[in-house]
């Protein structure tokens, strides 16, 4: 077993990136794949939050490279999935307390026993984007239909392209479909003119993700969530499985109101 | 000890340090510096490193890792002067400086080819990228938003340009900027700059230059 090393990155803050690992993570484990997640935010860590494995935490990455504890010692065990792990980041520390190549040989360390490495990288593109990059055999670009947004994840693809990383994919978040038809937001064929890269998949803007969050229970594991089933489709893809993408129109008005009525009452 | 100093030459320039590279192997070079730096942490603590490597052709991997590595002692690699044209452009593609502040003499040379050199780009150039050259440049792709073009003669896009082009950069005004849908966030013809801005439905391919009354104008290309 030779694990793939995944970087999920963005230039932009606040598109999604964590909620992506998170999501990616949870959906690759339901599949029975193992699967250790890093969060490369250091000093700002959110991931354990969003997997709900805060209160789990006892050593972190900058323990493990300033040899504090072994490697099996940092990696936390996922509450339902027992072939997930997080590596969470160090909080009291900054992103100077770790470098590329210290990425590079946990990475390493970890790939005999796992089939996927996916590093939450932080928003920007100084050190901690460098270190998070730096061992990676894949890079996802997490952006949302925003010019901003796409305009950063733009920068972030030529650094890519120049740092001879291969071209990354794009995962496409939050968008909304109606107001794409009202031509108020980016549509995909927009943003992929853009920015020219291979798109893996996009995920329908969707109250439950947020709520999922803050529960600490990644959105995939909601059957009912259209964003949850977005996200175990790019799990099938990066698992080299072939997934028609989901149909985003938006729902016809009856059918809307019949929702509304059954949900209700 | 006898043998690093001699290999790479360490001294104090205006912006930090500059290490100066004989011409020997890359990898001796490499450990040389970072002996040299090890021998020393404390002096080298956060400092801002220029290298000039000579006429050594240095591919991105090689930059890429002595950054690294400097980096992890906590030196920041800002700067790779080099005399090979495939050095500098992999120093630019990390986002490296090519040039110190006191200008190399190379320089003015380089003016005199201007008329008739052309660089030939085969890419998009993505947010951030900024080429600037002392000639005419071609572009075969996209210029996208946040991407910037600074070239003393004239500028061809064959694609969308997005982003900043500023042609005739040292004060030619009869230089242009033609694309295949121009709808730039700034164009620049040597002094004259104007915000055009008006993303066009079905875009025509436009010729942009400094017009008669001296105002900076765009005009839908025409053959013939």
């Amino acid at each position: 077993m030779t694990a793939q090393v995944i970087t999920v990155t963005s230039g932009k803050g606040g598109v999604g990136k964590t909620t992506a690992v998170a999501n990616l993570a949870t959906a690759l484990a339901t599949d029975g794949r193992k699967v250790v997640c890093i969060d490369g935010d250091i000093g700002l860590r959110n991931l354990d939050v969003i997997m709900g494995l805060e209160n789990r935490i006892v050593y972190d990455l900058v323990d493990v490279i300033e040899g504090r504890c072994k490697l099996k010692q940092a990696m936390i065990r996922d509450k339902h999935y027992p072939d997930m792990y997080l590596i969470p980041a160090a909080q009291t520390r900054d992103k100077n307390a770790v470098s590329p190549s210290d990425m590079i040989r946990i990475c390493n360390d970890l790939r005999p026993d796992a089939d996927f490495i996916i590093i939450d990288s932080p928003a920007g593109i100084e050190r901690g984007f460098r270190n998070a990059i730096a061992a990676a055999d894949r890079v996802l670009v997490v952006t949302n239909p925003e010019v901003s947004a796409v305009r950063d994840a733009d920068r972030v693809v030529g650094i890519l392209e120049a740092e001879e990383k291969g071209t990354p994919s794009l995962i496409l978040n939050r968008l909304n479909a109606a107001l794409v038809k009202n031509n108020d937001m980016l549509s995909a064929d927009d943003v992929l003119d853009l920015l020219g890269i291979h798109l893996i998949g996009i995920v329908p803007e969707d109250e439950s993700v947020i709520i999922g969050s803050n529960r600490g229970a990644p959105v995939v594991t909601d059957a009912k969530s259209r964003a949850g089933q977005a996200f175990r489709n790019i799990a099938k893809r990066i698992q080299g499985q072939d997934v028609p993408f989901l149909n985003l129109e938006p729902q016809n008005r009856l059918w809307g109101a019949i929702q509304k009525l059954t949900g209700r009452k | 000890m006898e043998k690093a100093t001699s290999l790479v030459q360490i001294k104090g320039i205006r912006d930090g340090l500059l290490a100066a590279f004989t011409a020997a192997a890359w990898d001796d070079l490499c450990f040389a510096l970072l002996a040299q730096i090890d021998e020393r942490p404390s002096f080298f603590q956060g400092a801002r490193l220029a290298i000039d490597v000579g006429s050594q052709i240095l591919k991105v991997n090689h930059l890429v890792d002595l950054r690294d590595r400097l980096s992890e002692r906590n030196v920041s690699l800002w700067a790779v002067i080099g005399e090979s044209p495939t050095t500098e452009h992999t120093a630019q593609l990390l986002g490296l400086a090519t040039r110190i502040s006191k200008p190399r003499p190379e320089e003015t040379q380089r003016a005199d080819a201007a008329e008739d050199t052309a660089l030939y780009i085969n890419k998009t150039l993505r947010s951030g990228k900024r080429v600037e050259f002392p000639g005419h440049v071609v572009v075969m792709g996209d210029v996208n938003a946040g991407a910037e073009i600074v070239a003393d003669g004239s500028v061809i896009v064959w694609g969308r340009v997005r982003g900043m082009i500023h042609a005739g950069a040292k004060g030619d005004r009869t230089a242009t900027i033609c694309a295949l849908d121009l709808s730039a966030t700034q164009l620049r013809i040597a002094t004259e700059v104007s915000a055009l801005l008006k993303p066009q439905k079905s875009p025509k391919p436009e010729i942009a230059s400094i017009n008669p009354e001296g105002h900076l104008q765009s005009e839908i290309w025409h053959t013939g």
